[in-house]
Parts: structure tokens; sequence; C-alpha cells
């Protein structure tokens, strides 16, 4: 497996990841509610966030090109909708408000999502009561998403040795009948995940 | 269609947070009742299963590519609850870990993608599954509902970004709707392949929605539909009072310089979906998806047809 790029500095050790996940996570919670509420005007207060984001990344020596690119990757998607904005009265200054105010949220998450072990995290929503459900649900997830995707490149990988010329209309039905699959081997992986579960005391 | 952090205001933030909460909260007590533990593996690598298939492209014109959002397809395998679920961890796994979507804004999307797009697009299955009960009839009302879903789910999207006042309005809801028209076929498709695909391999799954439906409590389903009534009142209604109707507003569109304006740059940006010869971009954009909703179910009839005639013939020969 090597599908460990996206919290790949989560796992590090360092003064920053040693704090508590509940620490970590209010402040998270508390940088966006603060950024997203305040007055797009406030630009000390921005760039006061940065310069302590910075800081943050540099104490807990997760490499600033790996943040850099990881904000580059989702930065687009910021921009595809707030173009839309420009199109009414006093248009560019609501363009900048918004574009300033996603990338510092957008900082900030990729900053904590790179400070936590998610099996940290898990602890810390038991202990804040999230239902049992989806707090299961969640947990599984982050572990098979990984090896679904595992599972899927091997079938693009054996249906690509298997053709010879690329037909978009074929493409599309061999990739929608590649999602079939790939649920069916979901539900079966399931249903012996849950056996394996039973043998070893879950109830 | 995730809303970024910084897009929303406090109120709508708020607003959409309170819904989605509540739809969560309905769907875990109806899974809470019908759920077996042996499906809890299930419903993590259902979730899984979305997050991955949407990771999976499928190309369309020049260099671009399309990929799933999976809301009614994973209603149509595991049924509404369950699906509401799948889609809040997928939405949250997203959000947290690959910084796709605000944390702000994490009620919204939830709102959007898992709420909405799933009672909406399973109720339009089940009223045309209704008619057509046949692995067909499967095919089909997931094909038109997946379209439906994202429709449903974009004009939910605008109407949160323009009671934010990120965007206006007249400009937000053509742009974003008809876009989703044309994008929604594809989805709509999708859902209708990965179907026909299951069906073709093990029909036994798509027999019932493996996560057996709770038919007996009215009550949560009545909680739903107010969950989607009131929410559709708040985000999108304010704005069709405001929609000046007929004659009138022709005349006013050509009268006001800012309204030609927004039109104009609605028509430069989507002139293949604009009916021509409306003004109004909003009133054309509702014309283009009732037009949208005739061809798409005309292609979901012809796609279903061909899809079960290819199995058919796979499993004779």
């Amino acid at each position: 497996m090597r599908h460990d790029f996206i919290d790949r500095y989560s796992r590090i050790e360092s003064p920053v990841h040693r704090l508590p996940v509940g620490l970590k996570f209010i402040s998270l919670l508390f940088l966006i509610i603060t950024i997203v509420t305040v007055p797009g005007n406030l630009y000390l207060l921005f760039l006061a966030i940065l310069v302590f984001l910075l800081s943050i990344v540099k104490i807990s020596k997760i490499p600033f090109s790996f943040i850099f690119k990881r904000l580059l990757l989702m930065e687009p998607f910021v921009i595809g909708i707030a173009i839309l904005s420009i199109f009414q009265p006093d248009g560019l200054s609501i363009f900048l408000r918004i574009l300033i105010k996603s990338t510092l949220c957008l900082l900030t998450i990729i900053v904590f999502s790179n400070l936590t072990r998610f099996s940290d995290l898990l602890n810390f929503l038991k202990k804040i009561r999230m239902p049992s459900v989806l707090l299961n649900v969640i947990a599984l997830m982050y572990r098979y998403i990984f090896i679904l995707i595992d599972e899927a490149e091997r079938m693009q990988r054996a249906r690509k040795s298997r053709t010879f010329t690329e037909n978009k209309r074929r493409y599309w039905l061999m990739q929608g009948s590649l999602i079939g699959q790939l649920f069916i081997r979901s539900y079966e992986r399931g249903e012996r995940i849950y056996r394996a579960m039973r043998a070893r005391g879950f109830s | 269609m995730h809303i970024p952090d910084g897009f929303l205001d406090t109120k709508t933030a708020i607003a959409t947070s309170v819904f989605s909460l509540t739809a969560i909260a309905v769907a875990l007590r109806r899974l809470k009742n019908n759920l077996e533990p042996s499906q809890i593996p299930l419903l993590g690598l259902s979730a899984s299963f979305i997050f991955v298939a949407q990771m999976l492209n499928f190309p369309v014109i020049g260099g671009t590519s399309g990929h799933l959002i999976g809301a009614v397809l994973a209603a149509v395998l595991l049924g509404p609850d369950a699906a509401i679920i799948c889609m809040t961890a997928v939405l949250l796994i997203q959000t947290f870990i690959f910084a796709d979507g605000g944390v702000a804004a994490l009620g919204a999307n939830i709102l959007n993608m898992g709420v909405i797009a799933v009672l909406g697009g399973y109720s339009v299955y089940s009223i045309i599954f209704k008619f057509i009960r046949s692995p067909r009839g499967t095919i089909i009302a997931s094909i038109f509902a997946g379209w439906f879903s994202i429709v449903i789910a974009s004009i939910f999207c605008a109407g949160e970004l323009a009671w934010s006042g990120t965007s206006d309005w007249s400009v937000i809801f053509p742009s974003m709707t008809n876009i989703h028209i044309i994008i929604g076929i594809g989805e709509g498709i999708i859902t209708g392949l990965v179907i026909a695909a299951i069906y073709k391999t093990k029909p036994a799954i798509l027999e019932t929605s493996l996560i057996k439906n709770y038919s007996g409590s009215r009550k949560s389903i009545i909680i739903y539909s107010l969950i989607v009534g009131t929410s559709l009142l708040l985000l999108v209604t304010p704005f069709v009072s405001e929609w000046p109707d007929g004659l009138e507003s022709v005349a006013s569109a050509l009268g006001f310089d800012v309204q030609a304006k927004q039109v104009d740059i609605n028509i430069k940006l989507l002139s293949d979906y604009s009916v021509p010869g409306l003004n109004n971009a909003i009133i054309a954009t509702i014309i283009a998806g009732l037009l949208g909703a005739f061809f798409v179910f005309l292609l979901a009839l012809v796609v279903g047809k061909i899809l079960i005639q290819k199995t058919k013939n796979q499993t004779s020969s």
C-alpha cells in the first residue's frame, strides 16, 4: 500500500503532534469560525493567522513544500466557485474577500490534518459521543479506502492489459462495470470482515 | 459541488447545519431499528466504495472528465437511511483529511449531496420504479434519479450561495443549474451502468435494498419531507417571489442595464443550453431544466433497454 499521501505527516514526532487532540480540534474550529465570520477587510488579522499557521508548520517539521502542494491542488476548486461572485455589484472585492478567506481556511485544514493521527481523532470523537454507527462507519472507511483504491487500480490495470483499442463508449461501459464489480467485492469483503470481527469477540 | 470555507455566511452555515444534523439524526434512528450488527462492516465498506467510485474518472469531451457523486447509487443499493450516513461519512473524511469542502460549509455540503441528493433522488427513483416494476425499471429509474439528484443538489447549492450574498441569484442559479443539467446526464448514465453491471453478476443484491427499509415509521418519512420542504422554502423560494412574471419580465430585463449585462454573461457562458429568444436567464434555466428532464427520461428508456438486452444476450450465450 502506498496511499499515505494524504496525511503522511500525521504520524511524525514533534511537540505539536504531541498536543492533545481535543485542543487541536477546538483550535481548528475556532480558527475556521474566526476566519469565516470576521469582516473581510481585517487583513492584519488574516496575516497574523497566516504567520501562526506557518510557524506551527515550522515547529511540527512538516515540509513547507508538501503543504504548499496540497494547497495548490485544492485551490482551483475555490477559484472556480469564487469566480461566479464577480458578476454582481461590487463583485471584485467580494471575490478577493472570499479568495483570502477560503485559502486561509484550506491551509488551516491541511495543517490540522497533518498534525493529528486519525486513530487519535477517532478516540476524541468517541469521547465527545459521536453516534457509534457513524463512528464505526468512519473508522472502517479510513481503513478500507486504501484497500479499495488498490483493488480498483488492480482491476483497471487488468482491463488495460486486455484492451488494445481505447474506445470512449466502451470505456464508459467498462468503467461502469468496474464500479459495479467493486461494489460486489466490497459487499463480499464486508461479510468476511464481519465473520472475522465476530471471531475476535466483536458484539 | 463541494463548497469551500468562506463562501457561506453565518446564518446559512447554521441553518444548513441544523437541517443536515436533523436528517442525520433521523437516519441514525431509523438505522438503529433496522441495522443488524452484521451490516456495520457493509455500511463502512459501502462508504469507502462511494469514496473510491468518486475518484474514478469518465472521459467526456476533449481532455475533460467527470466522476460520480453516488448519492442515488448508494440509496438504490442500501436504502435512503444508510445512504445518508454513507454520504455523510464520505463528506466528513473529504473535509477533514482531504481538505475537499470547508469545515464551516460542511453542513451545507452534507445537506446538498448527502441529504437532498439522496432523498430527492430516491423519491424520484421510487416513483418511477412503481410504474415500471422490472430490472429494466430499476435501471431506467436510477438513470433518471441520478440526473435529478445532481440538478436538485446544484439548485440548493446555488440557493445557499445566493442567500449568503456570495453571488447574485440571477447569476448563480442559471450558471450552476445549467451546468449541472449537463453534468447530471453523466451521473445518471454512470449510475445506470453500475446498477446494470451489478444486476448482471449478482442480481440478488438488487432485489431489495440491502439494509431493510423501515416502512413502518410514517413519522420519519414526515420528518424527512419536512427537512426537504423547509430547507427548500428557506433557501430557494425567497428568490422565486422575486421572479418577475411573463411579459413584465421581458420588459424589465430589456430595461435594466445590470440585468441585461448579467443575462449577456449567461448567454455567453452557456449559449448552448439557454433557450434563445427568452431574455430572462432564470426562466430560460427552468425551461432548460424541464426540457432536460424530458430528454433524460427518453435517454433513460433507451439506455435501460440497451443495457438489459446486453445482459440477456450475455447470459444466454
